[in-house]
């Protein structure tokens, strides 16, 4: 019997011939990840009584959650950081000029085919598209990796889903996506691997596979995955840091479930308040008024993600009763946007571009709602009082959904526009 | 390790956004604080009625969301012995564990056990003794109750860092 891309991978990891779904095992990852919350995990790890990390190579560390400070506390976070970094001598660290933490440390090449990265935040998964095994933790676990160098998982079930097309123009990868959690509910996939196949993820971006693997954390799962294939290599080849080994799962490996799903016909989608897997088609919730749109995060704030919205806007206008905010995800993406033109069409159309970083997503900053406010936004996430405010309520939709919506000042389906 | 106390029952998909609101995250440092704020968007009478012992009962995928370790931090800093749910999101269950705070399974929570009843909860037999009966839940593996007894993940690897120096 074959193996699954977790269990080979969680085999090599713990350093064994071969580990079974359920095996709990002792693993030190090839990287890992943190932003703003570094401050805490590193009064966690000082707390522990051990000087030095166990390897200042390995820690990628990206101030995004709340750049640049919006309050002295704010502030007082990122010094606590940067004086860490100072002390531990990490050299993968990303001050708040670089972008959202999932878009960097993939652009700075550490997310690689066959490595493990933990993150001590929960869209640490957007790895997976890259080929990494890549989990959230949590902050104390963090502390106890950069003390130790090791830390317990539990070998995951493998749930495969073959996504099979070609998608209608109009639709994109957010739409796939929330179709799954909308069908598949927010326990899903809990505790699994979600492995995506199929047509629709063969012929999907880089781009598009990191927003099905981010949102694979919407159902529960541990990690999301896409085999590495030709594209892979390609966006790898100038940001690699090092040489990689591809693993993907054997032809004969027992999954947990294979569910398949035609995307043919699938319309655009929109996550209703409060939960990510309250979704329907656009059709049904078409003429919600909203007052804010958004356009970013670490699920949509790419190139080709700003690129779809300005293809509504061009020669538009943002409706006068919306304010559209739009955060690349990376310094990047910024730059490449501005000599693209892309940047320049959006602001004509009336939008407030912003620094790149997690912006009002958590409801930190930069973007927060008022009682009775509607926001549709290309974010991951539509809980109660998640952008600030209980009394408000968030959509989710794709980056073509939000900038026709943006323009008519009421959730539209895009496809009217194209 | 036995628990009893009072409880405090919840649907499915308490996600950590109404658990512990993002925008304290990282404006609130102070464990009594986060305490204060304790499912603030979900029960806001929770945080100034709950006593120390008091257990919380939920249906499905507890905790989902921000892997945010508050939203253990915050209900163990205001006294919940345990949550008792069907089921966890994943980090969520670890965070739990991690913080010394026993998270357990019970695919029948929501039938059997009734809000504001005080039940009992034998972590090492695995069962739950409530008005509608006593129920066995599967116990927790030797080595989270290693967590859970050292008090939390921290204290259990200074413990074994301290062993393995000796």
């Amino acid at each position: 019997m074959g193996k699954t891309f977790a269990e080979k991978i969680l085999a090599v990891k713990s350093g064994q011939d071969e580990v079974s779904v359920g095996q709990i095992v002792d693993v030190s990852p090839d990287a890992t990840l943190s932003h703003d919350n570094t401050a805490a995990i590193s009064k966690i790890f000082e707390s522990i009584g051990v000087e030095k990390i166990w390897d200042p190579a390995k820690p990628v560390i990206v101030l995004d959650h709340c750049v640049p400070a919006a309050t002295e506390k704010y502030a007082s976070n990122h010094k606590t950081i940067r004086e860490f970094v100072a002390r531990q001598g990490i050299g993968n660290f990303h001050d708040i000029n670089a972008g959202v933490c999932h878009q960097v440390l993939a652009e700075q090449g550490h997310a690689l085919p066959g490595r493990l990265i933990l993150g001590s935040d929960s869209h640490t998964t957007s790895y997976g598209a890259l080929g990494a095994f890549a989990a959230g933790i949590g902050r104390s676990e963090m502390a106890v990796i950069f003390a130790t160098g090791t830390l317990w998982l539990r070998v995951p079930e493998t749930l495969k889903l073959q996504l099979e097309g070609p998608l209608p123009d109009g639709v994109e990868p957010k739409d796939v996506v929330l179709r799954l959690v909308g069908e598949l509910g927010a326990d899903g996939a809990l505790y699994r691997a979600v492995e995506y196949t199929g047509s629709v993820v063969e012929e999907m971006s880089v781009g598009g596979r990191m927003t099905l693997c981010n949102m694979a954390a919407e159902m529960g799962a541990k990690i999301g995955y896409v085999a590495p294939d030709k594209k892979t290599a390609r966006w790898l080849e100038k940001r690699k840091r090092a040489d990689y080994e591809v693993v993907i799962s054997d032809e004969d490996a027992e999954f947990e479930q294979v569910l398949r799903f035609d995307m043919e016909g699938l319309a655009p989608q929109v996550a209703k308040p409060h939960t990510v897997d309250n979704v329907c088609g656009v059709d049904e919730v078409a003429g919600t008024k909203i007052q804010q749109a958004l356009v970013g995060t670490c699920t949509n704030g790419r190139l080709e993600d700003l690129e779809s919205a300005a293809r509504i806007l061009s020669g538009k206008k943002v409706h006068r009763d919306v304010r559209l905010l739009v955060f690349p995800a990376s310094m990047e993406v910024y730059r490449e946007a501005l000599d693209t033109g892309v940047i320049g069409r959006l602001v004509d159309a009336g939008a407030v571009i912003m620094n790149p970083g997690c912006g009002p997503c958590l409801g930190a900053h930069e973007g927060a709602l008022a009682p009775g406010e509607v926001c549709l936004s290309t974010a991951n996430r539509n809980f109660k009082g998640r952008m600030g405010c209980r009394e408000a309520e968030v959509y989710l939709a794709s980056p073509l959904t939000v900038a026709a919506s943006a323009v008519q000042g009421e959730i539209t389906d895009p496809r009217e526009f194209l | 390790m036995v628990l009893r106390g009072r409880v405090w029952k919840y649907g499915d998909d308490v996600n950590t956004d109404v658990i512990f609101p993002g925008k304290y995250t990282y404006t609130i440092t102070d464990p009594k604080e986060m305490a204060a704020h304790a499912l603030e968007d979900l029960d806001p009478d929770f945080a100034g009625s709950v006593k120390a012992g008091d257990l919380v009962v939920a249906g499905r995928n507890f905790g989902c969301g921000s892997s945010r370790e508050q939203a253990a931090t915050c209900l163990k800093e205001a006294g919940v012995g345990a949550v008792i749910a069907e089921s966890f999101s994943r980090i969520y269950f670890r965070n739990a564990i991690n913080q010394g705070m026993p998270a357990i399974q019970f695919k029948d929570a929501s039938q059997y056990i009734e809000s504001g009843e005080e039940i009992t909860v034998d972590l090492g037999k695995g069962e739950i003794t409530c008005k509608a009966g006593t129920f066995n839940f599967p116990p927790l593996s030797e080595f989270m109750m290693g967590i859970l007894e050292d008090g939390g993940l921290v204290p259990h690897t200074k413990k074994v860092l301290r062993k393995s120096s000796t």
